[in-house]
């Protein structure tokens, strides 16, 4: 077929232009200019290339190394912690209640919000003067009160803390979606030979919902990889940098400081770093879909 | 405890912890100034509209929601056409590059932005396209597009091949076929990805800090995220613009629900 061949080619060009000029050349550029010194506040140095220069300067620089250790613990605490939460929230959403359809819509609330505002909310509950945090833990006693976005290590947390809240939902539609494909009868089978609930779980639930498992912490990996949004709003990446994600420092390295060459080198960090996940989440995702394509 | 007596337990606990944070910081709009300061924390609001009022005077609000309207709603038409146009030749011609082409969509609908912000930044510099609506918009669409892509891509394929074929073989062009006789078919799956594309723009940050550095122009998560108070931020008013900017998506979500969950399923690519 010649002409399908012209016909797809013709429609698939739209999209391709885009794509090309917004995410790949960007991509390669970036890769590109990770080799070159290249700073915008000094523009009389031109760009120079450095070869790996800007990777070196990455491993010895202290910022860079705390800052990829807290992109690590981030993604992962957040998450494992999510599946495990999207996990029960979808057990309890697949079983059959009064009001399920409007519980279902419930949960898809934290999902919908923008990141931006859920960011803000939680810098308000976490507030260090009139916070609800704060009055959960030490009620009136305000002389006790924490300052939670200026301690480091509560920092983590309270970012930790809105990411979870913000994204659980996600990984429960993703996990609901696989449990509703397993077939009822097996349950049924089960219980005439006398399983327990948990054995249920244990032996067919688990083992058949591996994949949507295994997806959903994937997609959460790569998406908590890029945290951005939260730490803007809730920290700027402070209090000493103890919540400066890499790519809030790439951000800041390339954008606030103009050094663009040693923020590309930070991009094609990040961007390695989600790439070897992606390529597992696109052979899981892609096998399923196209599996359902041959037919 | 049998099971049908947990059920209240649930809506508890799955509803509370969906709904409270962000209720919480609804009512706080509606507070009174020292409402919000007070200790022990009051819940039930004064219903006193002056954040809202004073959001969209001193704030620039009603700019923010302008601009957001117009972005998200040029990006989702756009993405919408040339998205469909791939997605229907991706599943209906299975060619060489099909597969490939929509792998290559999921890789980069997994990039971290910032992997990609330096150059799309300078490209639009070039262009000078930085604070334009085209600017933003032409970048909202190159990021769309994987999500857009896939989502209809599930939707088309599931579509009876028979009526289009026989409406070629009657002398439809593929151009007819496509209009007349696909996107009637395919409109749940055209409206579904439209209902995601309008959400993950409306939301998106990012690019928008980045690109849109003119107040004037800037969409609601920039403003929100800007608002000014270096010392003491004014919480009720940002309540109030956080409650209006999530207002018409949580409308969307309750209302689409069903359809969401089986876009995002379908897709599962995009948070």
């Amino acid at each position: 077929m010649k002409g399908a061949q012209r016909v797809a080619s013709y429609y698939v060009l739209p999209s391709l232009v885009f794509v090309l000029l917004f995410s790949l050349y960007p991509i390669f550029e970036s890769f590109r200019l990770s080799f070159y010194r290249l700073i915008l506040a000094l523009p009389w140095l031109g760009q120079r290339f450095v070869g790996w220069e800007n990777y070196g300067d990455l491993v010895t620089d202290p910022v860079a190394m705390q800052s990829l250790g807290t992109t690590l613990l981030f993604v992962a605490v957040t998450a494992p912690l999510e599946v495990v939460l999207g996990l029960s929230m979808a057990l309890v959403l697949n079983e059959s209640f009064r009001g399920r359809a409007l519980l279902r819509a419930i949960v898809l609330v934290p999902w919908a919000i923008p990141t931006v505002v859920s960011s803000q909310m939680w810098r308000f509950i976490f507030n260090d003067r009139y916070g609800l945090i704060n009055f959960f833990l030490f009620g009136e006693a305000t002389h006790l009160y924490l300052a939670p976005l200026a301690e480091p290590d509560l920092a983590v947390l309270a970012i930790m803390t809105a990411d979870i809240w913000k994204t659980s939902s996600f990984a429960a539609l993703i996990i609901l979606a696989g449990l509703q494909t397993i077939p009822d009868e097996l349950y049924e089978a089960a219980s005439i030979d006398g399983a327990s609930a948990w054995q249920k779980f244990h032996h067919i639930t688990l083992p058949l919902l591996k994949p949507a498992l295994l997806l959903a912490l994937l997609f959460r990996t790569i998406d908590a990889l890029r945290v951005f949004d939260l730490v803007f709003v809730m920290t700027q990446g402070g209090p000493a940098d103890a919540t400066n994600v890499l790519q809030f420092y790439g951000y800041k390295k390339t954008f606030a400081e103009g050094m663009i060459g040693y923020g590309s080198a930070i991009a094609v960090v990040v961007f390695f770093l989600s790439l070897v996940l992606s390529l597992l989440y696109i052979r899981l995702l892609g096998a399923r879909i196209l599996e359902r394509s041959e037919r | 405890m049998s099971r049908k007596a947990l059920q209240p337990l649930w809506w508890v606990v799955i509803g509370g912890f969906s709904l409270v944070p962000f209720l919480w910081f609804v009512l706080t709009s509606w507070k009174s100034p020292a409402q919000i300061t007070a200790i022990p924390p009051e819940i039930v609001p004064e219903f006193h509209w002056g954040f809202y009022d004073s959001a969209l005077r001193n704030y620039g609000l009603l700019r923010y929601i302008r601009n957001s309207a117009i972005v998200a709603t040029l990006t989702t038409l756009i993405s919408i056409l040339i998205g469909s146009l791939a997605a229907y030749a991706l599943t209906r011609f299975r060619l060489s590059w099909t597969r490939f082409y929509l792998m290559l969509l999921l890789a980069i609908s997994m990039f971290p932005q910032i992997a990609i912000a330096g150059p799309v930044w300078r490209i639009l510099n070039t262009l000078g396209w930085l604070n334009t609506y085209q600017g933003i918009v032409a970048a909202y669409i190159a990021l769309s597009l994987p999500l857009a892509v896939w989502i209809l891509a599930t939707f088309f394929k599931e579509l009876p091949y028979e009526v289009e074929e026989a409406a070629l073989v009657d002398g439809c062009t593929w151009v007819q076929a496509l209009w007349k006789i696909v996107l009637p078919l395919a409109a749940p799956g055209l409206f579904t990805a439209s209902i995601l594309v309008f959400i993950h723009v409306w939301n998106e940050f990012f690019f928008a800090l980045l690109i849109l550095t003119n107040p004037a122009l800037q969409t609601l998560p920039v403003g929100i995220a800007l608002f000014p108070g270096e010392y003491t931020m004014p919480w009720g008013e940002i309540a109030a613009a956080s409650t209006i900017a999530t207002l018409p998506l949580i409308v969307l979500t309750l209302i689409f629900q069903r359809r969401i969950v089986r876009g995002l399923s379908a897709g599962a690519i995009k948070g």
